[in-house]
């Protein structure tokens, strides 16, 4: 470092310092300029903007994405809504023009008044808003006398519509207003208070896609505040749409099917894990949380003991009952524990340990094999197969077939059921596995819990072959010109870890459920279509403690669950359901039918009608024709500019 | 402890009341700016201005109690503290308005971003008393200068703060260009950075793009920036030219100004005071500036030299941002206004530096020979 000290002295500064002060005055004299600028030569006309701050934002609500249903028949859009504000600034003289404005609205003007009073501090050239949701005759009244009432202004905003009430409530959702906590997320730094976000089913899980984007206008107003000139606009940005892959006519039905009970019922197609239907009862009436819940109303909701607000395909669990059964006899046959031939003995009862086991039919079934064990829901049969087994190698195939943990549908709040291990029981209660806890768990009773959509994607993987495929809502998004931004796409998750030999074994059982005499669900089979199935009756309490009692006797809430699962046709299964309807009795006298109904309504007519397998009519299904089986659609695309399809059913 | 007479004897009281008159404006100014809304909360902003205040006054007369050389011999201890702040301030920081700029002391709010500009030109004032030369510095002594710049640059910038991170940059420039580069390296710097610019500019994302243009002309923005500028421009030539009296701006334009305590300060006063009243405040900055200047004119000390002329460059490059900004000429950045604008950190680094200013002007005698 050599010092330049001598060369580099404070005359040489002052040189510097003194070309600086030049450079400085010239940037000042630049500020000055343009001071004298705005304030003499356009001062006057900025005097008189100020005076009625004339230049004004108005923002500009983004409509929100559409539902649609598979076949592009509308499910949830947005209506209009007329929202009523004062700005008291332009309002003057104030009372005088909410006097009238009582008027022309038929109100008592303290109620407009009181609204006022709420909002005092508020800075006077600020909207507040004195009515949401005025009606068109409201509208018109304001509209048509707005020479004489200032600073009186009506906006119009989108507000979410349910098309149909109650249907496919759980599965599309609500809207409600953004909380504090939501507002600090990064995802939601363009919303404001007031503003509405997805919070429940599709409305939440996809409410990136289906939110827009606000827009705004920059105005110049008036000395009444009405605006005479747009100078700028950003326009707003529509959310996308979304095509579900439910098909309403059949979410309908199974709507219908589970009317007056609480329960769920998935139907999905096996081939692409699309959801046919989901439906959940009881419903509630989504357009309520848009127009506002009364504390009563919401009450009412969260205390009925029928869990209106929760979608029990997703959200609740059950011990899966004999439908189980599936999965003990996988794990037996590939286990090599049994083959097609071993039989077992069923008086109608297992003593084991120093407990009896009983068979639900308590003359027992005689000598059986598991396809018969499968058909006729023998216990004690696989009481001998879970023995065997034990609770860890039966839980490995559970899992392997996908229960105990969530399938990742596109649905908040999904629950993964719990599949126990010895390990696990272990942990939770402290004490080790009973040996006899192997029998109740190899029949689904026990600890076992599943939900229905779970079921549905075991028993859609028997039907197709093995293949274990993602459960899917959305088939489609595409935004607002039609130009599409996803499309679903089937996807493989996993195997059935059976041979092929196995799963026919268990195939037989299923179809002959159905199909043969003895059958459990023999009396719902159908004409013309094989469905197969299992039927299960899932104990709410210890079956000995009602043993004795009648089946009137016994309470409501004490009756078993009533499950069915299954799918249809036999070979190629195009449907697969879960039905299961709470202290619904038993599987095959209530969850069966609905099973059969809505598979009958998916397959029957066109069975019956026997449309041609011709690639043309593939391509060009006429709705009419085929009523609500439009399967074909799966290789359609849903009309890019529907917005309504008549509905006539 | 002995006090040399002649500290008092060259004590400049013109800077003192210099300082004391842009203050006063200041403290009118904010004054009306608060009680602009009906919002309790912004009405005690200006006590604690006030505290503020005093706070400064302790730290700038801390300042100018011991010898400048003092700051020359600590520049790297002060340049690392200020730098272990701004790290300190990213990783604890308080997350405010989508950027961390703040570290929380209990009731008080700090915020290192200003206090680096200081350590900034402290550093730099060292580097170069040894470094000059009168054919300007070669490209190998700018490496050591930018680097030292760059890292709190590059803090700043990650915290957002756009604003205070170009104010680094432009003071740090200055006193580089103040201390002269050689010319063939300032050409092909010069036009390195011109040639530079398109590259960069094909590597950035649209929305990255976006922000830049919208930064440069707020008019693309009319729901945001572009807004905000016109409506300070409305408050500014509504002043015309003896303005609407005191308080007598709030209920009109000022209550769509954003952030009037801070940046659009200098509209307030221009409503308010019309030109007399903000023609005068711009007059004082100029004497202010210019007084600073003269304090490095008369400095014979290299180091004192640079850095009195560092810290006029930190005043002068805020003011012009500033109002420049406000009325629309600038980009739309948050800078403060000196001595004017609410905020605590501000004010301290402000009156930290008049400090300095003060102290390098008392102590020229102590070098003439």
């Amino acid at each position: 470092m050599t010092n330049y000290l001598e060369t580099v002295d404070s005359e040489w500064f002052k040189q510097r310092l003194t070309g600086a002060m030049v450079v400085i005055c010239v940037a000042f004299a630049v500020l000055i300029v343009r001071l004298i600028y705005l304030q003499i030569i356009e001062g006057t006309e900025y005097r008189r903007l100020s005076e009625i701050n004339s230049i004004r934002l108005q923002s500009v609500d983004a409509p929100r994405g559409l539902i649609f249903d598979r076949n592009g028949e509308l499910l949830v859009d947005n209506r209009p809504s007329f929202d009523l504000s004062i700005i008291p600034k332009d309002a003057k003289p104030v009372q005088e023009t909410l006097a009238r404005l009582a008027h022309h609205l038929e109100l008592p003007v303290e109620d407009l008044e009181a609204v006022l009073e709420q909002k005092k501090g508020r800075a006077a050239y600020k909207p507040v808003q004195l009515r949401s949701d005025i009606g068109r005759d409201a509208l018109a009244a304001v509209e048509g006398h707005n020479y004489e009432l200032p600073g009186i202004e009506v906006n119009v905003t989108p507000r979410r519509h349910y098309i149909h009430e109650q249907s496919a409530a759980h599965l599309l959702g609500y809207l409600g207003e953004i909380n504090a906590e939501e507002l600090k997320k990064v995802k939601n730094e363009d919303l404001k208070g007031g503003d509405f976000i997805g919070k429940f089913g599709v409305e939440k899980s996809f409410e990136a896609y289906l939110r827009g984007k606000r827009g705004g206008r920059q105005v110049e107003v008036n000395a009444t505040g009405q605006v005479v000139k747009v100078l700028n606009t950003v326009d707003a940005k529509a959310g996308r749409n979304l095509f579900l892959t439910i098909d309403y006519h059949l979410q309908r039905t199974a709507e219908e099917l589970l009317a007056g009970k609480a329960g769920a019922v998935v139907a999905v197609d096996p081939r692409t894990g699309e959801v046919l239907a989901m439906a959940s009862s009881p419903a509630f009436d989504q357009n309520l949380f848009i127009t506002g819940l009364s504390r009563e109303v919401w009450n009412k909701l969260i205390n009925n003991p029928h869990r209106p607000m929760e979608n029990k395909a997703v959200q609740a669990t059950y011990p899966p009952a004999s439908t189980y059964k599936i999965i003990t006899a996988m794990a037996g046959l590939e286990e090599g524990i049994i083959d097609e031939s071993t039989t077992f003995d069923c008086p109608g009862y297992l003593a084991f340990g120093n407990r009896v086991f009983r068979c639900w039919r308590h003359i027992g079934h005689g000598s059986i094999n598991v396809v018969r064990a499968l058909s006729e829901s023998c216990d004690v049969f696989f009481y001998h197969v879970g023995l065997e087994l034990g609770p860890d190698r039966l839980a490995w195939y559970a899992r392997a077939a996908g229960l105990g943990a969530p399938t990742g549908i596109e649905l908040p709040n999904e629950e993964g059921g719990l599949i126990p291990t010895a390990e696990w029981k272990y942990r939770r209660f402290g004490v080790p596995w009973q040996r006899g806890e192997s029998l109740s768990v190899a029949i689904g009773q026990g600890y076992n819990l599943v939900t229905p959509l779970q079921m549905a994607m075991v028993v859609a993987a028997v039907g197709n072959g093995g293949i274990r495929i993602k459960p899917t809502i959305v088939k489609a998004i595409r935004d607002v010109d039609g130009m599409q931004v996803y499309r679903h796409k089937p996807e493989k998750i996993g195997q059935l870890p059976v041979s092929a030999a196995t799963l026919a074994l268990v195939r037989q059982g299923l179809w002959q459920v159905v199909n043969r005499r003895k059958g459990t669900a023999y009396r719902e089979r159908i004409e013309g279509i094989e469905m197969c199935g299992k039927t299960g009756t899932a104990q709410v309490v210890g079956r000995k403690s009602t043993e004795d009692m009648s089946e009137e006797e016994i309470a409501e809430q004490f009756r078993p669950h009533a499950w069915f699962v299954g799918y249809a046709p036999a070979e190629d299964p195009k449907i697969a359901v879960a039905v299961m309807v709470e202290h619904g009795e038993h599987g095959s006298s209530t969850a069966a039918p609905i099973a059969r109904d809505v598979i009958t309504a998916y397959l029957g007519e066109a069975v019956s009608l026997k449309p041609p397998m011709s690639a043309a009519a593939d391509k060009n299904p006429n709705p009419s024709v085929t009523g609500l089986s439009v399967k074909q659609s799966q290789t359609l695309q849903p009309p890019p500019d529907t917005h309504r399809k008549a509905v006539d059913r | 402890m002995m006090i040399d007479r002649r500290l008092i004897q060259y004590f400049d009281w013109g800077l003192l009341s210099l300082l004391a008159s842009i203050s006063a404006i200041g403290l009118v100014a904010l004054f009306s700016a608060v009680n602009a809304g009906d919002s309790p909360m912004e009405k005690v902003l200006f006590t604690k201005q006030l505290i503020w205040y005093g706070c400064g006054l302790v730290l700038m007369v801390i300042s100018f109690l011991f010898s400048y050389k003092l700051y020359e011999r600590h520049a790297y201890l002060i340049f690392i503290f200020c730098m272990a702040l701004l790290v300190f301030v990213m990783l604890f920081g308080k997350y405010v308005g989508g950027s961390k700029r703040w570290l929380a002391l209990g009731p008080i709010s700090l915020q290192p971003s200003e206090f680096a500009k200081l350590a900034v030109i402290i550093i730099l004032s060292k580097y170069f008393a040894k470094m000059s030369s009168i054919n300007g510095l070669p490209l190998k002594d700018l490496v050591t200068p930018v680097i030292l710049t760059f890292i709190p640059f590059t803090l700043i910038v990650r915290q957002p703060d756009l604003g205070t991170a170009m104010v680094v940059a432009l003071i740090a420039a200055s006193i580089t260009v103040f201390v002269k580069i050689e010319r063939r390296t300032f050409i092909s710097l010069l036009s390195g950075c011109t040639l530079a610019i398109p590259v960069v500019w094909y590597f950035l994302k649209g929305y990255q793009k976006q922000r830049i243009l919208t930064f440069l002309d707020p008019e693309r923005d009319p729901l945001g920036a572009g807004y905000h500028i016109i409506q300070s421009k409305i408050a500014i030539g509504s002043g015309m030219l003896t303005g609407k009296g005191f308080l007598q701006g709030t209920q009109n334009v000022l209550a769509f100004l954003p952030e009037q305590h801070t940046d659009f300060i200098f509209s307030v006063l221009a409503e308010e005071w019309g030109m007399l009243g903000a023609m005068s405040l711009i007059l004082l900055f100029i004497f202010m500036v210019a007084w600073g200047l003269n304090i490095a004119y008369g400095c014979r000390d290299p180091f004192g030299t640079i850095l009195a002329m560092g810290i006029t460059a930190m005043i002068a490059w805020q003011v012009f941002i500033n109002i420049g900004m406000v009325m629309g000429l600038m980009p739309v950045v948050g800078v403060t206004l000196p001595f004017v604008s609410y905020g605590g950190s501000s004010i301290i680094t402000m009156m930290v530096g008049v400090g300095i200013l003060l102290n390098i002007s008392m102590r020229r005698f102590l070098f003439e020979s």
